[in-house]
């Protein structure tokens, strides 16, 4: 047949029109183009997702996650209407009622919760991006039970960054990936600033930069490495203690960075028998003092033309009190941190640890360069330039997720603070409104008076002992037991023991557990099986022991079944949100930035957004923030609240196109016109940083001014990095026995070894591990996000599987072959799964994709999806609790400083097992409150 | 039997950076969702929420283990689309002249309406680079976003593939390949472009990136000059900071 070719139009119209917002297949953020198609009866439908070319976060491209949006939008296992339990908890038995009914049905749960004792609300939003507006609406309840998902995800990253140097990766920074030429990666980290990374990884091995991954398991981000270190889970704040200790023996360090902008040279109190014994010493006004190099005399370290000195000490008396650098010297130095003394518990061998190190010094130092940016610091020195040294680091909830997770966090910072590469060129670089230091963030509030709001925010960053969140008797004021001695600095909560402790009335009796977009009863609770039957358990009168539950989800997840009331929320293309400064940011290293979300179509169910949802609750429970000056409700719903909302005179959630006339900045009156505005804009709005303010942000004081007049702080607030944690110390004080407030004494020794100043590395809790050798750890595949996408028709095509991924020389050693069964026991629980060979992986390591196992009868899935039958959870095998120690006594299994869930602490055997039809345990169907879906799919949106 | 045009006035492809690649798999579902509006028949999923999901794709990443001589293992991510090869068997085998390469760039599609639907193409693509729309009843296969490049209802800087507007690493490119000046020609130059399977005589137009040699960082001993000691102990290292902050 002879060559033909058919007349085709190469210019079809793409679409009607294209609708900017943001995306919400993740926590990323990304700005996306939606295209509007109209229907055959001329209704404008969502035809086709792609990335905005202008947002800052994603700059045009997509991941597979956010392409498949219309997916999830389309989702059959959308909730249609409020729903009222009518069978027993657990079941899925309910039936659809009115939203009057709900709001009734809330409302006199509530109210007098409020009225009498508002701590029995318990009210935790997960992965929320509004947590500033609902932290203000628990705030205005009055309970101080209040958090979001960050406990069990990666507080110790958080708030780690924080307390070292006013912020950590993703939402409070990022590398410079213009100017970086080694990048670091530790751990897990492709599920958060996802499409970022990719897109600074693609762009530094352009032009030839290099990548180091530091991960137990080579996938992802660590099969593109150049250099892979598979290292022993749990171990990464040894592996970079030794090379800080080889980095200080080289001297190849950043003396003069150390010197000028961090408290290495602060004196620290050397008198044991003062109660400031190892506190800083500070003048009058608190400033913390060193002695400068130029005059040799004690001054506040912020002086006009002060050289702070790293070596100089001062004695008073027979007393020496000398520099957080001596400290540092005396701890790093040891023959404990060679890299010939860890190399066997990291499982790297010791000259790669050297090597490492040595190539890390040598780009930052031997590649540094000049940038041609003239600035001047918070002492009113000039710097005619800005010194590059370009490496950079980034990990996140890998390094995270360990009960020595934060002094792993704080290890890793102090690596990149020594090598002088934070806030520098080429190194990592905050994003607005970050760099802010802990004492400039709230404190935390736990003061309850029935029927008025809380005596401040919920969550916070202690400086001591004095903040805890105690009643007066000493017990925990929150149900939580967030900011008490057993976890004293958890800065986002522990979401993760709500239901536990709920359960236990440990420390006290709750009435109502109210829950947004959390999976509690699944994937994102330690001890599936035993949540399932605390969420289940009645008492002695026939009544459930947790007596009522709310739940806000949008779509039919596992946690639907648990609940007694159901308020529907909407998809993310039919509401409005603002991704606020406030709150969780979007902005780049260069600009202040933040976006809403629009409805972009109406829902076709009765539906509302959650947001709304509150402001409609909280006028009915009559909440101060929520009513207006005749009782009415304050805010019609989430868009009033994001444009009138002011958190002080001027400030609201969305910086941009304030004041009448849209044409201020930061601050500035309300404007009617706002969202307009946004959506004119795509959705988003950025105010870039000058020039010379780009770098060196907490010391430059051109970047402290733009940042009073953008309004992200009222004055300037220079600040110096932290690599003594004076807030720790204050609680190894306490528990030396200084002080009013005083530990517990079982806690005293933890205290005292766990809470160091400086970083440190210590061997997680292996009570009850005698026998469980191998770690087993999950990652979340790029493509999904948590239990969001399997029920998405083109996700779970992707990843609709999750074997266990067990490295060679195991499966070798217990006879294994690809598809047979294993039965993998923990101290706690037991698991029969099916298992696959996985030779890029540490030995003695295994893992899984998280979150892929689903519940029968939830997320719109058949009976038969291989979701429900072969995919399973490793969360069978973790409890929220330590093995008991015989004391009597409930130890967390979280990070003694920050209370973050210490997921990957998880400790496994395996053996093979007979091939089973379905993975072990198999938890019975929940009757599905939406319709099955279709079998087939096959659109134009045309049609 | 079906002829391929003598020759092509452009090589339109793609290129493919392996070195790169992380297997997000953004390509794929962005490729899927712009085709399923688009060019032809929409991209048809079965049993689509039950016990064996099955759609069309035009485009997978697929990854592979790959243990060198030294070194650990490696996981190597390989997306796979039409190559559009210079000699298609996949043309040549159709019975009806459906399938086709255009003469203006080189482009390998199918003209649905005379598609009758036999496989014979997909038999014949030794790369599995066709799926037959289970929904349809036709060939579906990469059209190269066809009925994006030219278009003059896109900006100009989105005429090209959505799996390249899309890809978050960069990892994919697109160009004229049968000119040797070109961005994509000059990339496959300097980065040594394979071609996948050349042995099978397919001349395929797209080519690939190798991923560059990975753990070569040489293991160093205790005196290597970059962490040469200046100290053994704290001490030492004080009496170092001294001397050393006199010369700052």
């Amino acid at each position: 047949m002879t060559h033909k070719q058919p007349v085709l139009d190469l210019s079809p119209p793409v679409s009607d029109e294209i609708r900017k917002t943001t995306c919400y297949m993740c926590a990323c953020r990304c700005g996306i183009n939606v295209h509007m198609k109209a229907n055959g009866d001329g209704d404008m439908k969502v035809a086709y997702i792609e990335g905005n070319r202008d947002h800052p976060i994603n700059k045009g491209v997509l991941c597979a996650k956010g392409s498949a949006g219309i997916m999830q939008h389309n989702a059959p296992a959308r909730l249609r209407k409020p729903l009222k339990r009518v069978g027993e908890r657990g079941s899925g038995e309910f039936e659809e009622i009115e939203w009057d009914e709900a709001l009734q049905i809330a409302t006199d749960w509530l109210a007098p919760i409020r009225a009498e004792a508002p701590e029995k609300l318990a009210f935790f939003t997960g992965r929320d991006q509004s947590q500033s507006f609902t932290s203000y609406w628990a705030q205005n309840f009055g309970t101080p039970n209040y958090a979001a998902h960050g406990g069990f995800c990666s507080v110790n990253m958080a708030a780690a960054g924080i307390y070292t140097m006013g912020g950590a990766f993703w939402e409070f920074g990022q590398p410079d990936w213009d100017h970086t030429k080694l990048f670091m990666l530790f751990g897990v980290a492709e599920d958060h600033d996802s499409n970022p990374i990719k897109m600074g990884i693609g762009k530094i091995k352009a032009r030839g930069a290099r990548v180091i991954g530091v991960n137990p398991i080579r996938t992802g981000y660590n099969a593109v490495a150049d250099d892979w270190v598979g290292i022993t889970p749990g171990t990464d704040g040894l592996f970079i203690l030794s090379m800080i200790h080889c980095l200080m023996k080289a001297g190849r360090i950043d003396l003069d960075y150390l010197a000028r902008f961090t408290d290495a040279p602060v004196l620290v109190n050397g008198d044991p028998a003062s109660p400031d014994f190892g506190l800083f010493l500070r003048d009058a006004n608190g400033n913390q003092q060193v002695i400068c190099r130029k005059t040799g005399t004690l001054t506040a370290f912020d002086q006009p033309g002060v050289r702070p000195d790293l070596s100089a000490t001062h004695v008073v008396g027979d007393i020496t009190h000398r520099p957080v650098f001596h400290h540092m010297a005396e701890k790093y130095l040891t023959e404990d941190y060679t890299p010939e003394a860890v190399a066997d518990r990291c499982g790297i061998p010791a000259k790669r640890i050297r090597a490492i190190a040595a190539e890390i010094a040598r780009v930052a130092f031997d590649e540094a360069f000049e940038l041609d940016h003239e600035w001047t610091d918070f002492r009113g020195d000039v710097h005619k330039t800005m010194t590059g040294r370009p490496v950079s680091f980034h990990a996140m909830r890998g390094i995270s997720a360990h009960a020595n997770g934060f002094q792993t966090c704080r290890a890793l910072h102090t690596l990149q603070i020594i090598l002088g590469t934070v806030e520098v060129p080429g190194g990592f670089r905050f994003k607005p409104p970050y760099p802010k230091p802990a004492t400039a963030h709230p404190k935390p509030h736990c003061g309850v008076t029935p029927g008025k709001p809380l005596d401040g925010p919920h969550l916070g960053f202690v400086q001591g002992p004095a903040d805890l969140a105690l009643k007066p008797d000493g017990s925990p004021a929150r149900i939580d037991k967030a900011f008490t001695w057993e976890n004293p600095m958890s800065a986002h909560g522990l979401m993760h023991m709500v239901i536990s402790n709920a359960h236990a009335g440990d420390p006290y009796k709750i009435d109502t557990l109210f829950l947004y977009m959390a999976n509690m009863s699944w994937n994102s609770s330690m001890n599936t099986g035993g949540v399932m039957q605390m969420l289940t358990d009645k008492d002695a009168s026939g009544d459930y022991v947790i007596p009522h539950v709310i739940y806000s989800d949008a779509y039919s997840s596992e946690m639907v079944a648990f609940a007694d009331l159901i308020l529907p929320d909407t998809t993310y293309l039919e509401r409005h949100d603002c991704i606020s400064l406030l709150d969780r940011p979007i902005s780049e290293a260069g600009a202040a930035a933040d976006a809403i979300r629009w409805p972009v179509v109406e829902p076709d169910r009765d539906v509302r957004g959650f947001q709304s949802v509150l402001c409609d609750l909280g006028a009915r429970l009559g909440l101060p923030g929520f009513v207006d000056d005749t009782g009415g409700q304050k805010y019609a719903d989430y868009a009033d609240y994001i444009v009138n909302h002011e958190r002080r005179p001027g400030i609201g959630p969305l910086a941009g196109f304030r004041g009448a006339d849209g044409t201020d900045t930061g601050h500035g009156a309300p404007n009617p016109d706002q969202l307009d505005r946004y959506i004119k804009n795509g959705g988003f709005f950025t105010h870039h940083i000058p020039d010379g303010a780009q770098y060196y942000k907490p010391w430059n004081t051109a970047y402290q001014d733009w940042a009073v007049q953008t309004g992200l702080f009222d004055a300037p607030q220079p600040y110096l990095f932290s690599l003594y944690a004076e807030p720790l110390r204050r609680f190894q004080l306490a528990a030396e026995g200084h002080g009013d407030r005083q530990p517990p004494d079982h806690l005293r020794a933890r205290i005292k070894h766990t809470m160091s100043p400086l970083p440190i590395w210590y061997e997680t809790d292996q009570q009850g591990n005698d026998g469980f050798t191998i770690t087993a750890l999950t990652q979340r595949p790029m493509a999904m996000y948590h239990s969001w996408g399997s029920q998405n028709a083109w996700l779970r095509q992707l990843h609709g599987h999750n074997p266990l991924y067990v490295p060679t020389k195991l499966m070798r050693e217990h006879g294994l072959s690809d598809g047979d069964w294993a039965r993998v026991t923990s101290p706690h629980g037991e698991i029969t799964v099916p298992v696959l060979e996985m030779a890029a992986l540490n030995d003695n390591t295994v893992w899984t994709w998280n979150a892929i196992g689903k519940r029968k009868g939830a997320w719109a899935l058949g009976d038969t999806a291989p979701e429900a039958t072969k995919g399973f959870l490793l969360n069978h095998l973790i409890h929220e609790l330590l093995p008991p120690k015989g004391d009597g006594l409930r130890w967390s299994n979280s990070d003694p400083i920050t209370g973050q869930a210490a997921w990957f602490d998880l400790k496994v055997k395996i053996e093979k097992a007979p091939a089973q039809s379905e993975s072990k345990p198999a938890t019975p169907k929940q009757k599905s409150p939406v319709p099955a879906a279709a079998r087939n799919l096959a659109w134009k949106t045309t049609d | 039997m079906t002829e391929l045009p003598l020759q092509t006035r452009k090589k339109l492809g793609l290129v493919i950076d392996l070195d790169t690649c992380v297997g997000c798999h953004a390509c794929v579902i962005s490729c899927k969702g712009w085709n399923t509006e688009n060019y032809g028949v929409p991209l048809s999923d079965q049993d689509a929420y039950g016990a064996a999901p099955s759609g069309t794709f035009l485009n997978r990443v697929h990854s592979y283990e790959v243990q060198p001589d030294t070194g650990p293992a490696q996981l190597v991510h390989f997306p796979k689309s039409c190559l559009h090869c210079e000699d298609a068997p996949c043309v040549t085998v159709c019975p009806t002249g459906a399938s086709y390469k255009r003469v203006e760039d080189g482009i390998v599609l199918v003209n649905e309406s005379d598609c009758i639907g036999c496989s014979l193409c997909a038999w014949a693509c030794p790369y599995g680079a066709r799926e037959l729309d289970q929904a349809a009843g036709v060939m579906k296969k990469c059209t190269l976003c066809v009925d994006r490049i030219y278009n003059d209802n896109l900006p100009q800087e989105d005429r090209i593939p959505a799996c390249v507007r899309t890809c978050p690493s960069g990892a994919r490119h697109f160009g004229d390949l049968g000119d040797p000046d070109s961005d994509v020609s000059q990339l496959v130059a300097d980065r040594g472009g394979v071609d996948l399977m050349p042995e099978m005589g397919t001349k395929p137009v797209n080519k690939y990136l190798p991923p560059r040699p990975k753990d070569q960082m040489p293991d160093i001993d205790v005196l290597a000059p970059f962490l040469a000691p200046v100290a053994t102990e704290a001490k030492g290292f004080l009496g170092w900071l001294d001397r050393t902050l006199d010369k700052i």
